[in-house]
């Protein structure tokens, strides 16, 4: 009795169960039936009809041609002339302006504008952080690279913003503007940063023009999502009060609508900032300056103490970027009253101005580059320290390595790539018609046959290899964790700060520890992209477990549940959308994190990307596996059904006409 | 608040449709269907049906009826909130379906007003920042229009508190701040969307007493909604009861109570003390041929509640006079009839 309580699923609750199960056969039977087929089917013509990688396929050579032509007529042709060298000139400039601007005032005081901007932003604990942040940058003996980096994400965070913004509020105001931007954002979202490097090359050349539209194009979408959901989460009667008082649609939109967004708003701010943070890294690859750089040299060469400092610049940006806008956005705008008296705004001005000017007098004392007495350099016993622990901690790693090598990564590998292509396609086309109907199905087919007409199948089956495991591993772990923080408040205490801090981190930081214990190889990519997607996927599920219900978890109490019934008649039961929701974040961030892993010597389309950018005659190639990338993330993300469940703004009938009564 | 007609607000043929192809419905005969056949024919929502009223400047007006018949939507018309779909709105003679959107913003911000249910305060402005919005968008300087706002704070009692944050006040205040706000402008009409709803039932009574002195004290049209009986019996001087959007009856409140139009307004005024709202007229009967006229006369309009001193006093009939005619006689018996909620008496 207790177990039926309120989880027996809605399935289960239809009343007549008994002459059901007599008529139908049970649920169980036709999937079973269906993997014996594909199992029969997949015996009988293994090694037939497999697509084999062909370095020189018609496809790729297309596109070099297409690049030929590109670079013959740059300066010819009135697209290029007209509209796509003034982008790349404009951004160009943009990006020389923030650095003469950071570079101006030197680097001391650079450090005192910081440091007066963290006080303006968060009082004298979030200044204190500014000022060492930037500090350490040189510490690191980085300064250069990080101020460049500074400049290439200001670049792209402007734009993004001044783009992304009106966009998002104007999308907030307008459900037709939502549901066409809608499947837009969806497809930036999950496609891995990797692949629109290459068509940037193809327009904007090299540098950092192209690196800030590639970061430009990553940090839009939370812009444009965070600023819709802001506008509609802001008071319907407060809007039409100021309709009612005869406000214009603009002193709403300024008086009313904007100030109450302020804090979601915010947020969007700082999303938009975090996501350029992780991406200017991986902008590298197409010669944009900065840190990435030698992040992307310590990749390739699997050389530990090269990323490392830069690794860390990056990680200490993120965070001081992050506390300074969180803490912009969360001040209350008016002064609060009553509590402990608050500094008036003449002295935090004041000491503001007192801040700059310090920096700058330091300045003037101190020589102009940072001094070399005060770099901490590390990189030689950084490597020794890795090379000691390869060489201490071998037995284990290379058993963890060869056990998921051996076990899993190349028996499913000969499975996928040894069957004909259209039996995985049709496997696939089941997969997803039974998660999510027809539509989902002819997505599916769609993907998968035009994997094969790029000439990238074989490739694009290895990775989906590496990405099935990395999942499985993913949830598993995501799971485990998710539920015992649920479970135990104790251990979600411990745990949250963990995640809160990885969460800032920006994506390719994981690769570090991964390649530092495993060396260059295809495990490496698996154990970066589990800990990278992992610390969602366990919120997720926890979340979704703790915010079961409390009377159905009281029902079943009530029957006499004991704990462990309780966990997996009622809370796992009735958590599922969000675990499915898990699952999809899961999927769509381990698949960006096994085409970074490219770089570290997980093959597949990674690496096809990568030796894009290195070898002028891959560059079709590199191309065509950017857009199976892309395939291979729409299909598995429409498989786990994530657009529809992603907590997208939620509007009600009443909201959409509410907007429109603004008229 | 004088009109050429004295007519403050005028309602003829009201329609608003919600959803798609709303026009294609009221002309053809799907407008017929009840709500529920309509929508699942359609997908549309007739929310207000061929609603056609007037109101008298400085009346009290009150719109009831059951949640979803049409209350809000109907208000909203008035000034446009939600463009109608059919109808003609006039206030104080102005065509307000022709209206330009200046001229619509004019009207909003100079002559009607409105207090909504859950309050729409800015939470970001001090509360005379709040009061003082409607000045503000109209461009009034900060120093008049902080005056302005100050002296209505205080004429909602609200004085000294014009410092501070909405969310620092109860509700009640908080709705108080509402009201201060819709007459900043020194509307003709204030328009009132269940304003008292959200409140506990005591504070609400304040309320209601607020309302009924400002109504004396500054003498607006108002229009009144609620879904609450007794409120609308205390306020209004005329009610206007709709089901499914349309108004099912529209009278005074001993009309309503005395001679409901159909079961539904019967089921609504149920529980409505009778002997408190009706009058003299609604029981009083021709004499019977051996009674005496000589018992003490009271006029037709007496609460019945209120002739029962005089019943008391006198075991004679009491005779209900209009001016000098006599309507009729009641007795003791009939009042007490009448206060014991029985038999429907009617005229
Ligand atoms: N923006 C809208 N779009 C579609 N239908 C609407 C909209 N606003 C109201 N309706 C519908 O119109 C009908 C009347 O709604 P309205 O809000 O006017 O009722 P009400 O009498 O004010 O109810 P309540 O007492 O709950 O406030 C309802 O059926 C409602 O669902
Ligand atoms: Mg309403």
């Amino acid at each position: 009795m207790t177990s039926q309580a309120p989880p027996a699923a809605p399935v289960q609750a239809v009343p007549p169960a008994a002459p059901r199960a007599a008529v139908r056969p049970p649920r169980w039977v036709v999937p079973v039936a269906g993997i014996v087929a594909a199992v029969a089917v997949y015996l009988a013509f293994r090694g037939a009809a497999t697509l084999p990688h062909d370095d020189d396929a018609a496809p790729f050579r297309f596109v070099n041609d297409v690049r030929a032509w590109v670079d013959a007529n740059r300066n010819q042709s009135p697209v290029f002339l007209f509209f796509v060298n003034y982008v790349r000139l404009f951004i160009g400039g943009l990006y020389d302006t923030f650095l003469l601007a950071l570079q101006a005032p030197g680097w001391a005081g650079l450090i005192g504008i910081a440091a007066a901007l963290g006080w303006l932003a968060g009082g004298w604990r979030i200044g204190l952080l500014s000022a060492l942040g930037f500090a350490s940058f040189g510490v690191l003996g980085l300064w250069e690279a990080s101020v460049a980096t500074l400049a290439l994400v200001l670049t792209a965070v402007l734009l993004s913003l001044v783009i992304g913004l009106p966009l998002g509020i104007w999308a907030g105001h307008s459900p037709r503007l939502r549901r066409l931007l809608s499947p837009v954002l969806d497809v930036m979202q999950i496609m891995p940063t990797f692949a629109y490097l290459a068509p940037m090359v193809l327009f904007f050349q090299i540098g950092p023009a192209s690196g800030a539209v590639a970061t430009l194009i990553y940090s839009i979408p939370p812009a444009i999502r965070i600023a819709a959901l802001a506008m509609e989460q802001v008071s319907p009667t407060a809007v039409e009060a100021s309709v009612s008082l005869g406000a214009t649609r603009r002193q709403t939109l300024f008086k009313v609508e904007l100030p109450m967004a302020r804090a979601t708003l915010g947020l969007a701010v700082n999303q938009t900032i975090m996501m350029a943070l992780s991406m200017v890294v991986i902008a590298a690859l197409i010669a944009a300056p900065g840190l990435g750089s030698d992040i992307i040299r310590g990749l390739t060469r699997a050389n530990v103490g090269l990323m490392l400092p830069a690794g860390i610049a990056i990680v200490i940006m993120a965070i001081v970027l992050d506390r300074m806008t969180m803490s912009a956005a969360a001040r209350p705008p008016y002064p609060v009253t009553g509590g402990r008296a608050r500094i008036g705004p003449r002295l935090r001005w004041a000491v503001a101005a007192v801040l700059v000017a310090a920096g700058l007098a330091l300045g003037r004392v101190l020589p102009a580059e940072f001094p070399e007495e005060w770099v901490l350099r590390f990189a030689a016993p950084v490597n020794e320290a890795v090379n000691w622990a390869k060489f201490s901690w071998y037995g284990v790693t290379d058993a963890i390595r060869n056990l998921t090598t051996e076990v899993l990564l190349n028996p499913l590998q000969a499975v996928l790539t040894g069957a004909p292509w259209w039996l995985v396609t049709a496997v696939a086309i089941a997969v997803a018609w039974r998660t999510g109907g027809l539509r989902t199905a002819v997505v599916a087919a769609g993907c998968l046959s035009a994997v094969a007409l790029i000439g990238l199948w074989q490739h694009t089956m290895e990775t989906l290899t590496t990405v099935l495991v990395a999942v499985a591993l993913t949830l598993l772990i995501g799971l485990l964790l998710g539920v015992a923080a649920a479970r135990s408040p104790r251990f979600a205490a411990v745990q949250r700060p963990l995640l809160d801090a990885a969460q800032t981190m920006p994506a390719f930081v994981y690769l570090l520890p991964a390649l530092a214990l495993f060396g260059a190889t295809r495990f490496t990519a698996i154990f970066a992209s589990v800990i990278y997607a992992v610390p969602p996927v366990i919120r997720l599920v926890e979340d979704g477990i703790r915010n079961v219900s409390p009377a159905a978890v009281e029902a079943a109490l009530s029957c006499g549940s004991t704990e462990r019934q309780l966990l997996w008649k009622v809370r796992l039961p009735l958590a599922r959308p969000a675990i499915r929701l898990a699952a999809n974040q899961g999927i769509v961030m381990t698949l960006a994190m096994v085409v970074v892993g490219g770089l570290v010597g997980a093959g597949g389309l990674g690496y096809d990307v990568v030796s894009g950018f290195s070898q002028r005659t891959d560059f079709g190639m590199g191309f065509a596996a950017g857009v199976a990338t892309v395939l291979l993330g729409i299909l598995l993300d429409r498989i786990t059904q994530g657009a529809d469940r992603r907590p997208s703004p939620r509007t009600s009938d009443r909201t959409t006409t509410r907007k429109k009564r603004i008229a | 608040m004088t009109s050429p007609d004295g007519v403050a607000i005028e309602v003829r043929s009201l329609w608003k449709i919600f959803g798609p192809r709303a026009e294609r419905v009221l002309g053809g005969p799907d407008a017929e269907l009840d709500p529920g056949e309509l929508r699942a024919k359609t997908g549309c929502v007739a929310a207000v049906r061929d609603v056609s009223f007037t109101v008298r400047p400085g009346e009290v007006f009150v719109v009831m009826g059951l949640s979803g018949s049409g209350k809000s939507t109907l208000v909203r018309c008035l000034t446009r909130l939600v463009e109608p779909t059919a109808g003609e709105i006039a206030i104080s003679g102005e065509d307000v379906r022709a209206a330009s959107p200046a001229q619509l913003r004019d009207l909003r911000r100079n002559r009607v007003s409105m207090v909504f249910q859950h309050f729409g305060l800015l939470p970001h402005r001090k509360v005379v920042d709040n009061v003082a919005y409607g000045l503000e968008v109209q461009g009034v300087p900060r120093r008049q229009r902080h005056e302005r706002a100050r002296a209505i704070l205080s004429l909602v009692g609200l004085d000294g508190f014009a410092e501070a944050r909405p969310d620092q006040l109860s509700g009640g205040m908080q709705q108080r701040v509402g009201l201060a706000r819709a007459l900043a402008a020194d509307p003709e009409v204030l328009l009132f969307d269940e304003p008292f709803s959200a409140l506990d039932p005591l504070i609400r009574r304040d309320m209601q007493a607020e309302v009924v002195r400002l109504h004396r004290e500054v003498g607006k049209t108002m229009l009144f909604i609620t879904h609450d009986l007794s409120e609308a019996l205390k306020l209004g001087e005329r009610i206007a009861i709709m089901r499914a959007g349309s108004i099912v009856q529209l009278g005074t409140p001993e009309e309503l109570v005395g001679a409901p139009a159909d079961d539904y307004v019967a089921d609504f005024v149920r529980d409505v003390p009778r002997s408190e709202v009706l009058s003299l007229r609604w029981i009083c009967r021709s004499p019977a041929d051996d009674e005496h006229l000589d018992g003490p006369a009271l006029p037709a309009g007496t609460i019945i509640r209120d002739a029962v001193p005089a019943a008391m006093e006198s075991a004679r009939p009491i005779r209900v006079v209009e001016g000098d005619e006599l309507l009729g006689v009641v007795d003791r018996l009939d009042i007490l009839t009448a206060m014991s909620g029985r038999a429907g008496t009617g005229s």
